[in-house]
């Protein structure tokens, strides 16, 4: 058998960091060869040099058999090699067609373009992919999942013969996810090869062939996707085993009710959604992608405005319009984009612990007490573990889960009881996870009121003491949590799609 | 325990952002020297203490109204007023002491005072409006200009019946005091501008939220800081700032016109830009932008000393400002 890509013995060092110590990696025409690892294991690295992005410093990359070394992404695009990135490089005001065949336009005689051939040839791709899709409607109007579609066409349109796709499904709901593997089972059959990047352990099984681990620039194995279990795999890409077991929820029929959220709407993306949570509880909430469970922890927040709806925050009716309202009532929120929504990372520790407490760090005089804030990081970054060097460290160097215990620091000390958690493992190492899920017990524990929004089902099974579910802007049930309830008894409630709109699915 | 952890690793992994403007503040410092001794080279008449201070006389103006720039392009902004809101200030203080013929200080305040409101007005209409910064502050830039010439009859107003008003910027404190060190008044008061400023961005709260707020204007508005309020005492903070440069002016000409101020709010951006500050926002320093506009005055002196034509010292401003930046991406690729 003979292999489309090869990769031999691959070693690339960046200043300071042995980035990949002899990886091998190998590919087959018409297999889905997936590509594991925790962050920071090599895998981007590896794909970089695959694609033409980076030179490797030694061993021996082969296309067919034969030596390569791209040293562009051209020269990958050439060779067959194709990139799906994670973060889709589209131009949003561009027709699909215009989208794929961006530098390539087909001109007539008088060297204008030949809007007329450019659609008809992408068209072509489209009907070769079974992929429903008009060339002209313009990229910015499609849902994400379709993008991802114009972005493997465009790919395709190069004669790729392998494809990487860095994870696919990051933004997908389940059945753009059905509709995308689809695809992705019609390229292989024209054998295609497809390298697969995912942390999701569950689409291993459903779509890989075999399976790559890499851990800290090294390789670990290469094992058959269907035999091998998924522990096992997740062994491979942390070192050691890694168990979880059910939650036993506390009994709290004695404890104060901390938040009350009564007919929470806002037009087309809430209705009516009740639900209240007590203090020392665990509460998650549960959906599919776009069920609407962030729009209800951001209205309930202040960041967005809602047409409807009370809170009462201990019992008492609190009236938040701005973020600003909501903290002084004691919400704090934790966005699933700590990036964007939750820290400034240009700017050190110490600085993002203090954003919301800042005043009170000021003398009568109004100089920041600089000395004063420094002692109070320090403080939580000893009591959170979070690992820097310094409380004068920038944000953006932390990990993913340093960086989110950053952010829980800065709304401890802002004196906020009510934590809502959007997605709080994002981004963050299997490793590093366990140790989120542990401080969050530990602050449920000490009185702090959680709230927990997840994607990952296995997630809200090991924290949430009870389970909110939601459906297209609706709450469809509140499930107890502990091992009484299973995956499916959620999936159940996140389908559970209201009566009136069902006739709207059958449209398209 | 804490004290050990701390030590060891990551002191430069610390230091790379701050690290990046300390290098371009160098790189701009370094480039400063460079032109004073290439200029004393070319001209011999060119490192005489009087015309050291003509040139930080003539980059008094620059250096005040820059600093007021890089405030508000340190929090991701852009003020394109600062220009004609320091004539305007200007004129405001020809009516209160030539035409109302009020005492000297209440024309000072009153100037600082109409900066400053006027710089609420942009900070309303960027925060509350939710006008982008370019269009809030070109659509003030235009009202000011027009409203100057409008108070003021298109005529310059001159303040021969207030003494004492040149010398605010003419005069010399410390030439009284040192014989031999004549620094202008004008040049004093950019000092002391320039110290103000950096104080407040590197120790007040204010300050604090400038960088924050240039660095993830969102993260910190879902912290709960009222963002709106801050932004607005931003703005009004660089008006007051630019009433401040007004006064300067018309204390340099002894006269308000009405007819200057555009094209000041591009030489302000371009010292700021060369000193460092990303127009991205989230970093900047006023030792920086200090730098940035003697670099310009340096630059615009030397070139008249050795006899450039007027024109050719505004290709090679503009030369220098691209270089500048260019110097900055480089090193931010690395």
């Amino acid at each position: 058998m003979t292999y489309l890509v090869e990769m031999d013995g691959i070693e690339k060092r960046f200043p300071g960091v042995h980035a990949l110590k002899s990886v091998s990696f190998d590919l087959k025409p018409g297999e889905v060869h997936a590509l594991m690892g925790e962050n920071g294991a090599g895998k981007s690295t590896l794909i970089k040099i695959m694609a033409g992005i980076y030179r490797n410093d030694g061993g021996e990359m082969r296309v067919d058999g034969n030596p390569v070394a791209p040293a562009s992404p051209r020269e990958a695009q050439n060779l067959g090699i194709g990139v799906i990135h994670q973060e889709l490089a589209l131009m949003n005001d561009l027709t699909a067609a215009q989208n794929i065949f961006i530098g390539r336009e087909p001109r007539n005689r008088l060297g204008l373009l030949d809007e007329r051939k450019l659609n008809a040839d992408a068209a072509a791709i489209f009907k070769m992919m079974n992929l429903d899709l008009d060339p002209r409607a313009q990229v910015g109007s499609l849902t994400i999942a379709k993008q991802q579609m114009v972005e493997i066409a465009k790919a395709l349109s190069f004669r790729s013969r392998a494809l990487i796709m860095d994870e696919p499904t990051a933004a997908l709901n389940d059945a753009e996810v059905a509709e995308l593997f689809e695809i992705i089972r019609g390229l292989k059959a024209d054998g295609v090869g497809i390298i697969y990047i995912s942390h999701k352990m569950d689409e291993l099984k459903r779509i890989s062939d075999r399976v790559t681990v890499m851990r800290d620039g090294e390789y670990v194995g290469t094992v058959d996707a269907n035999a091998t279990p998924i522990n096992q795999i997740i062994a491979m890409m942390v070192g050691r085993e890694v168990t979880e077991e059910p939650v036993v929820p506390p009994d709290l029929s004695a404890a104060e009710v901390a938040l009350e959220v009564e007919g929470l709407s806002r037009a087309g993306e809430i209705f009516d959604v009740s639900f209240s949570v007590k203090k020392g509880e665990i509460l998650g909430f549960a959906g599919l992608m776009g069920a609407g469970r962030t729009e209800v922890s951001r209205a309930v927040f202040g960041a967005d405005p809602k047409d409807g709806g009370t809170i009462k925050v201990h019992g008492k009716l609190v009236n938040i319009k701005t973020p600003t309202d909501a903290v002084r009532a004691g919400i704090g929120y934790l966005s699933e984009d700590r990036k964007h929504f939750g820290l400034a990372t240009p700017m050190n520790v110490r600085d993002n612990v203090v954003m919301a407490t800042l005043s009170q760090y000021v003398t009568s005089l109004g100089i920041l007490k600089d000395a004063e804030m420094r002692k109070v990081a320090r403080g939580y970054i000893d009591q959170l573990g979070i690992r820097t060097p310094s409380e004068m460290q920038e944000v953006r160097l932390l990990s993913g889960g340093n960086q989110q215990k950053v952010v829980i620091a800065k709304w401890l000390l802002r004196d906020c009881d009510i934590l809502i958690f959007d997605e709080p493992t994002r981004g963050i190492d299997i490793g590093a996870k366990s140790e989120i899920y542990k401080l969050l017990e530990t602050l449920a524990a000490e009185g702090k009121t959680i709230i927990v929004i997840s994607s990952e089902l296995p997630e809200i099974m090991r924290l949430s003491h009870r389970i909110a579910v939601m459906c297209e802007g609706r709450l469809t049930g509140i499930l107890p949590g502990g091992a009484g309830t299973t995956q499916e008894d959620i999936m159940r409630l996140a389908t559970d799609r209201a009566p009136a709109m069902q006739p709207m699915g059958e449209h398209a | 325990m804490s004290l050990a952890t701390d030590q060891k690793p990551a002191a430069p992994a610390t230091s790379t952002v701050g690290g990046a403007v300390a290098y371009q503040r160098l790189l701009a410092f370094a480039s400063l020297v460079a032109l004073l001794i290439g200029f004393s080279f070319a001209s011999s008449n060119f490192m005489q203490t009087s015309n050291m201070m003509a040139i930080l006389q003539s980059a008094s103006v620059n250096g005040v109204l820059a600093v007021a720039a890089t405030l508000v392009i340190i929090t991701g902004g852009i003020d394109l007023s600062v220009g004609t809101l320091m004539t305007f200030c200007a004129v405001i203080a020809g009516v209160i002491l030539t035409k109302m013929g009020l005492p000297l200080m209440v024309g000072v305040i009153g100037a600082i005072g109409a900066g400053a409101l006027c710089g609420l007005c942009s900070g309303t209409f960027v925060t509350k409006m939710n006008i982008p910064p370019f269009i809030a502050t070109l659509g003030m830039m235009l009202m000011l200009k027009g409203l100057s010439l409008i108070i003021s009859g298109t005529r310059p107003i001159y303040f021969n019946d207030t003494p004492g008003f040149d010398q605010i910027s003419r005069g010399s404190i410390i030439g009284d005091i040192i014989p031999a060190l004549p620094v202008p008044n004008g040049v004093l008061i950019l000092f002391l501008v320039a110290a103000a400023a950096s104080f407040v961005l590197s120790r007040t709260v204010l300050g604090r939220y400038i960088f924050a707020l240039g660095s993830n204007e969102e993260a910190v508005r879902l912290s709960g800081v009222n963002t709106d309020r801050w932004k607005m005492a931003i703005y009004a903070l660089a008006g007051a700032i630019c009433g401040i440069a007004g006064i300067l002016i018309a204390s340099r000409l002894n006269s308000a016109q009405p007819a200057l101020g555009q094209g000041y709010e591009l030489e302000a951006i371009a010292a700021v830009v060369i000193g460092g500050t990303s127009l991205a926002g989230g970093r900047g320093t006023i030792l920086g932008t200090l730098i940035g506009a003697l670099i310009m005055a340096v630059l615009t002196n030397g070139l008249r000393v050795m006899a450039v034509a007027q024109e050719w010292q505004t290709v090679v401003t503009g030369a220098i400002i691209i270089l500048a930046v260019y110097a900055d991406m480089i090193r931010q690729k690395k």
